[in-house]
């Protein structure tokens, strides 16, 4: 499986267009995560407990979207993006989206 | 009383360490971003030259920075009157810096990357002793040769 945010692949022909693919995860933090972001609001600095916890739900948005493009029979993704919204308090949705297509 | 000296001492705190802190990340932001100046990052959507493109991935990178409780001051002070917020600048600075050279060295090996986007969310800014920080991911395709 071919992902990019181009939209194009290089050096490839596209055959086919399956339309919009997309997979999305919400995403609360626990008690423990939350304490501890907590301390380090008086202190600054990077809360490395939320970017582990973001790049996980991404991750796990990216696989959804694939499992939806490879049901279609897709072998390629473009044009991928990602948005995040923040829906209630200590929870986010992590949305990606992308145009499966088949390529040569 | 006892509510004036608890905001003092985490005034304080915020003041000392958010500012250590937050130079020594800029420290290492420096090194890292001479470290790597070798890899352009373009928000071109097509390559520098587009022969002799071996393989291409999709790479990122994304960092949560958290306020201290005296940009959160000068922040709630600075509302009253109107104008820059200049603690608040420095701080998305940081994360963006940040996020951009952690896509850079998931990119290793590449030769650039092209088609970056960056995208910025806040946390929880809604809840009243909610977590003040914000998320910046940086995404691009790199192209290795």
């Amino acid at each position: 499986m071919n992902i990019t945010n181009l939209e194009y692949l290089p050096n490839k022909e596209i055959v086919e267009h399956y339309g919009v693919v997309s997979g999305s995860t919400v995403r609360a933090k626990h008690i423990g995560r939350d304490l501890m972001a907590g301390i380090k609001n008086v202190f600054g600095g990077e809360l490395k407990g939320y970017t582990e916890l973001l790049s996980e739900a991404r991750d796990e948005a990216i696989d959804r979207m694939i499992n939806q493009a490879q049901s279609m029979g897709a072998n390629a993704i473009l044009n991928v993006r990602f948005s995040t919204s923040s829906i209630t308090a200590g929870a986010s949705e992590l949305y990606v989206y992308g145009t499966a297509v088949k390529v040569q | 009383m006892v509510d004036l000296i608890v905001f003092i001492v985490l005034l304080l705190l915020g003041f000392v360490i958010g500012n250590y802190l937050e130079k020594r990340h800029f420290k290492s932001i420096k090194e890292r971003e001479t470290e790597f100046i070798n890899l352009p990052t373009i928000m071109l959507k097509n390559p520098l030259r587009p022969e002799g493109i071996k393989s291409y991935d999709l790479v990122s990178g994304n960092v949560v920075i958290s306020i201290d409780y005296f940009k959160k001051f000068v922040a709630f002070l600075v509302n009253i009157f109107g104008g820059n917020i200049e603690a608040y600048e420095s701080l998305i600075d940081r994360a963006r810096r940040e996020a951009i050279l952690r896509m850079k060295a998931e990119a290793k090996g590449a030769s650039e990357i092209i088609n970056v986007r960056l995208e910025t969310s806040s946390i929880s800014q809604n809840t009243k002793n909610g977590i003040g920080a914000v998320e910046v991911l940086a995404y691009g395709t790199a192209i290795y040769r």
